[in-house]
């Protein structure tokens, strides 16, 4: 079943949502919006090319496949926590950088933590996805 | 509020109770999920239901404006919605796999490891 | 240097979150997998190794401090649970070197198990009750995939009542723990250990005790929650049915007693009494149940309940004895139920079949894996020298110290029928002709030393235990102290600050 409304809306839609899901991981920070939010939304960017043009076709577009994705964001959010070991504090404090960067604000390590909530989500929903729109 | 609050988490309880009885597992799973809404409810319910300020910290200021609502169960509901999700995504994926398999959604044909 | 303490969940972490970036390659994978646990092995021995000496453990995560951020905290009994999850975490990773097929490992066998340990180390390690929840959900979601992964017929039909029971088991833990913080208003254990004294509200107090119970009750297959258990721990291939069989329910059982012992002590005369009463009923139902089985895991499996019965019961007597028993128990059966386990799936591997009735004439054959059956089947029942003796022995007589005569009949009988189904499996599998001569299903010798050095392994610790009981038992004994008083547990954790 393949509709030229839905891939051709597809189209237009999924770049939009990638932003969108970017913009909501770095609002995230002060305001709502965060990892998991991001991670939903570029998931279903994701899910929904999945549905308008096939799973194959999908996974091809990720180029990734999903649980390498889970994979590298387990391995981002430990590595967020190391810092402050070696700055000898507590496991996972949060560790800042002194400059902030021009139109994001001041990165630090619950950034990177967030970043792996990101790879996580968006993980563990394709897989999901991709295994239920498979068989 | 309270009484009303209080009448919607005894209901969703008995609607998941119900739902989890039923004989086909697309209903046990419906049923439990059911069950997560009501216990998140519960914990809701639990920081008080008052309209009171943000517990956020404006600029300038040292501490939340008094009174302010207590930010933790809502964390945790949070929390604990993120893991339903997990989990239901998961149940989906394993009901459906159990009907392909077994052939059939009626729990009480799926015996076969009970005696 | 309490960043250690951070350890048994950062391990299972890297190793899982590497193997995943590893998928296609099988060999790599199992490489890891065991050097991962090996070194998850070593953390949690030198970790125990710091709480015995220097006493309770505790890293403020992110230097929140406590009762406001997430504390880890490790007491000797966290750290003898953390050393027996590395113990089974090396040995099933070498024994599903042979036990699990290429088309599992593929799928990602040893990156689930190692999530299921980091599940499991965090449920040991934490002291903030809402963590406990989390990390709950880590370890089932986790199991949840490994019991159903290959995909057989059995295992699915095993797999949903597994689900389903845990899945309603979280939920109402979550509720009680949402419940308890608002009476008090916190959730780190020690903090609200303190603020439940002052709770006026004695039924409300009870109402969460008794939830509480019921959440671990469930995942521990205590009765009259236990059916999930034999229905679904026979399914998955040996080395998945034996981490779940040795660790899983344990740590059920570990919350019980955290909870018990910390959280919930006001009132004994009521919550004890009646997890006497459980612990009874659950060693009599396991053990009947085992009784007319005629599958070899599913007689283990019932065993697995009736054996929970005992730890429940030095929980419930609650004497600085009886909880050292408990805690000596779980040490020992952890390490038997596993290693039983692992025996069965050799047998399958042998012959082919899980089958009492169809098995038969294995001693005959192999003499070395008859001996390796007896070592564990006889600690279980409790034999003297072995270490299942002494686990009993020390529950049995702290219930007769607080002269509890009819619980003390009972373990006593139920310690009777253990031995009457471990002769039943010996004289089935081992001694009677074999019904037919060649292997039943499918069978094969390939790689059968890596399934033999796990078993040989936990045989020897079994023996070590039993003939080394003192330093054991003194070991079990100071975490008894360090549970039966929870004010340095408290003290530990909230510093000054209460």
């Amino acid at each position: 079943m393949k509709s030229i409304i839905l891939s051709s809306a597809t189209r237009l839609l999924m770049p939009l949502m990638l932003l969108f899901s970017l913009f909501a991981f770095f609002r995230g920070h002060n305001e709502p919006g965060g990892g998991f939010i991001g991670g939903l939304i570029a998931a279903s960017a994701f899910s929904l090319y999945a549905v308008a043009e096939g799973v194959e076709q999908a996974r091809r577009v990720l180029r990734i496949d999903p649980r390498t994705l889970l994979g590298i964001g387990l391995l981002v959010g430990l590595i967020s926590g190391l810092p402050s070991v070696f700055k000898s504090k507590a496991f996972m404090t949060g560790v800042w950088m002194e400059q902030t960067i021009p139109g994001l604000g001041k990165a630090g390590t619950p950034l990177l933590f967030d970043l792996g909530v990101f790879l996580v989500v968006v993980g563990f929903v394709l897989t999901v996805v991709f295994s239920l729109a498979e068989s | 509020m309270q009484v009303v609050f209080a009448a919607i988490i005894g209901m969703l309880y008995a609607g998941a109770v119900y739902m989890m009885l039923r004989r086909s597992i697309v209903k046990l799973i419906i049923g439990l999920a059911l069950f997560g809404h009501a216990t998140n409810l519960l914990i809701f319910a639990v920081a008080r239901l008052v309209r009171y300020n943000p517990a956020i910290v404006q600029k300038g200021d040292s501490a939340p404006i008094e009174p302010f609502a207590d930010p933790v169960p809502q964390a945790l509901i949070l929390t604990a919605i993120v893991i339903g999700f997990g989990v239901q995504a998961f149940s989906i994926v394993l009901i459906k796999r159990v009907y392909q398999t077994v052939g059939t959604d009626d729990l009480d044909q799926i015996r076969g490891t009970d005696s | 240097m309490t960043s250690i303490v951070s350890l048994p969940i950062v391990i299972p972490l890297a190793t899982a979150a590497g193997m995943l970036l590893v998928r296609r390659n099988i060999l790599l994978q199992r490489v890891i997998g065991v050097v991962g646990s090996a070194a998850l092995l070593a953390a949690a021995i030198k970790l125990l190794y710091v709480c015995y000496t220097e006493g309770i453990q505790v890293l403020q995560l992110g230097t929140w401090p406590a009762p406001f951020g997430i504390s880890l905290v490790c007491d000797v009994f966290s750290g003898i649970m953390l050393v027996l999850a590395g113990i089974m975490s090396l040995t099933t990773s070498l024994y599903a070197v042979a036990d699990i097929e290429r088309r599992r490992t593929a799928f990602g066998f040893y990156s689930l198990l190692h999530i299921l340990m980091m599940g499991i180390c965090g449920a040991f390690l934490t002291g903030d009750l809402f963590n406990l929840y989390v990390w709950f959900e880590v370890m089932l979601i986790a199991s949840f995939v490994l019991i159903a992964l290959g995909g057989e017929k059995p295992q699915m039909e095993g797999a949903i009542k597994y689900v389903a029971l845990n899945l309603i088991a979280s939920m109402i833990l979550v509720a009680a723990v949402g419940l308890v913080y608002g009476l008090t208003g916190s959730l780190n254990m020690a903090d609200v250990a303190v603020h439940l004294r002052d709770v006026r509200q004695e039924g409300v107090v009870l109402g969460i005790a008794i939830l509480f119970m019921a959440a671990f009750g469930i995942k521990a297959a205590v009765f009259p929650v236990f059916f999930w258990l034999p229905a679904s721990y026979h399914t998955p291939p040996a080395a998945i049915s034996a981490v779940f069989a040795g660790l899983l329910t344990k740590v059920g059982v570990y919350a019980l007693i955290r909870t018990f012992t910390l959280i919930f002590t006001e009132n004994p005369q009521l919550t004890h009494a009646a997890l006497v009463v459980i612990a009874a009923a659950t060693m009599l139902s396991g053990v009947l149940g085992a009784a007319v089985q005629m599958d070899f895991r599913r007689v283990l499996s019932f065993h697995i309940i009736s054996q929970i019965g005992y730890m429940v019961l030095g929980l419930a007597l609650f004497t600085p004895l009886a909880i050292a028993g408990a805690v000596f128990y779980i040490l020992h059966h952890i390490i038997v139920k596993a290693n039983l386990f692992f025996v069965s799936g050799v047998v399958h591997r042998l012959r082919g079949t899980y089958d009492l009735k169809k098995l038969g004439g294995l001693y005959a054959t192999h003499v070395w894996l008859g001996v390796l059956f007896m070592i564990p089947a006889m600690s279980l029942a409790g034999i003297p020298p072995l270490s299942g003796f002494w686990a009993k022995l020390a529950i049995i007589r702290s219930g007769l110290e607080i002269e509890a005569y009819w619980v003390v009949g009972v373990a006593l009988f139920v310690g009777l029928l253990t031995l009457y189904s471990m002769t039943k499996i010996w004289a089935e599998a081992f001694w009677k002709e074999p019904a037919s001569p060649g292997p039943i299903g499918y069978a094969s010798t390939s790689g059968l030393g890596w399934m033999v050095v796990p078993i040989v392994l936990l045989a020897a610790i079994t023996v070590a235990i039993g003939l080394g009981a003192e330093p054991a038992f003194e070991v079990a004994t100071k975490a008894g102290q360090e549970l039966v008083n929870p004010q340095i547990y408290i003290d530990a954790v909230l510093g000054g600050r209460q």
